[in-house]
């Protein structure tokens, strides 16, 4: 039995907006996988639920006429990792969708839940930030649309007012083609266990493949939030992957604020910071068929 | 108090729940249906894994609520009803993948899902696939050999 006050099984997104703007206290509630732990743990005891579960319009991955790929929030993670779109287009997220807590909770977390917790470790947030990932959020007034990188606002603290939902995660066709990927996460298990650190990159290469057009790099659990890496990528632009690779690890330890937690000390996450960059590139580059001189 | 309708092992059930209740609950408390173990009930150890339409997931960590219109599979429902049992527990049986028995269930329900799937599966990729469960006294090896055997078996029957 969970300590709850009371559930409230939204029938729309409109009624769950309602709803939650009905009672200041109430929570949102999907998958489940994060909020019934908290209530667990004591942590949300008493809590009026708003669920979402149910709600079909919420689910499913699709590719719009100009190639945007919209994610619904509800999509579980294995969803997201088994969607023929993701596999086509973005397979390093349907990986990093894959590489969260162990095959049971992946049925029932959601990529969505995974966004609005604002935790550093969440594992499909590095690669959306590669992928310059727009949400599209839903509230009493209307829609808004918010970069993935604006909506986060400090550990576990999301830019979503009472009332608002998470309605559509959306990845621009220029965000997407032409680019290659890779997630690695660094834990103390192989699975079940939350990321010590994660690190996503996205690259592409220019005509001649011996050049890179573009780089994106972002990290989880590297400081409060999941961030970017701006300034290592504009350097890293034009060239080499060889040269990248000299060059991207020490890049990276200049943007990034990692702590000292039980997981890990400060000094192990920035080897990490270090580590996990160059070998995160070198992984897309060859997936991306970059020549390394 | 709140009714909702399931399918559970193949049958209609009509059951009054209480809305804070988790499925685990539920199988357990009303229906009997004790084979759903409660372990940590944070949905780590994947003791109360059940199949909804189809899935394994934890039924510790899913409300109750939510199973309203779904069909699911519990160890109960894979035995015969002779008593006989399912190949996968009986490969269970063979190569000794059981100690003292508390993850057992969870474990075949997850098998259940794996072999149904029809597709072959190597030893590593079993691994990973019961990687949300957790058995303290086995060692595994046994667990995975008998998910390797009754893949490899299912898969000779349906390739004939």
């Amino acid at each position: 039995m969970y300590d709850i006050k009371s559930i409230y099984e939204a029938k729309s997104v409109d009624d769950a907006i309602k709803a939650l703007s009905g009672d200041p206290k109430a929570v949102v509630i999907c998958g489940g996988s994060d909020v019934l732990i908290k209530i667990r743990e004591g942590k949300l005891s008493g809590a009026s639920l708003v669920s979402i579960n149910g709600l079909e319009e919420l689910k499913g991955v699709s590719l719009d006429e100009d190639g945007t790929i919209v994610i619904l929030p509800a999509t579980t993670f294995s969803k997201v990792t088994g969607s023929k779109i993701i596999e086509k287009y973005i397979p390093a997220l349907g990986f990093a969708a894959d590489q969260a807590g162990g095959p049971q909770l992946r049925h029932v977390g959601t990529i969505g839940g995974n966004v609005c917790n604002g935790v550093t470790s969440a594992d499909t947030a590095s690669t959306l930030l590669t992928l310059n990932a727009e949400l599209e959020i839903t509230g009493p007034n209307g829609k808004r649309s918010v970069k993935l990188e604006d909506f986060y606002e400090g550990p576990g603290k999301v830019k979503l007012s009472h009332g608002e939902l998470l309605t559509a995660i959306k990845i621009k066709k220029p965000d997407y083609e032409g680019f290659d990927g890779c997630y690695i996460k660094y834990a103390m298990r192989n699975a079940m266990d939350i990321a010590t650190l994660g690190c996503a990159v996205h690259v592409k290469f220019d005509g001649s493949k011996t050049k890179i057009d573009e780089l994106r790099l972002a990290f989880g659990v590297a400081a409060p939030t999941p961030i970017r890496c701006y300034k290592a990528e504009a350097v890293l632009k034009g060239r080499t992957v060889s040269e990248a690779l000299g060059e991207i690890g020490s890049l990276a330890l200049l943007e990034v604020n990692p702590r000292t937690s039980w997981r890990a000390s400060k000094e192990f996450r920035e080897q990490l910071v270090r580590e996990l960059s160059g070998r995160a590139l070198k992984e897309a580059a060859a997936k991306a068929g970059g020549v390394s001189s | 108090m709140k009714i909702i309708n399931m399918i559970v092992n193949e049958k209609p059930v009509e059951v009054a729940i209480d809305e804070r209740e988790s499925l685990a609950d539920t199988l357990r408390d009303r229906l009997y249906l004790t084979s759903v173990k409660k372990g940590c009930e944070v949905g780590e150890c994947g003791a109360c894994t059940v199949l909804i339409d189809g899935e394994a997931i934890d039924s510790c960590i899913y409300l109750a609520v939510w199973a309203a219109g779904k069909r699911i599979l519990t160890v109960e429902g894979i035995t015969k009803p002779n008593g006989e049992l399912d190949p996968i527990q009986q490969a269970f049986v063979d190569e000794c993948a059981v100690q003292c028995g508390f993850c057992t269930p969870g474990l075949i329900m997850t098998a259940v899902e794996i072999v149904g799937s029809g597709r072959k599966y190597t030893r590593d990729e079993i691994r990973r696939l019961i990687s949300g469960h957790l058995c303290r006294c086995t060692g595994y090896q046994n667990i995975i050999n008998a998910i390797e055997r009754v893949v490899e078996e299912t898969h000779k029957v349906v390739s004939k």
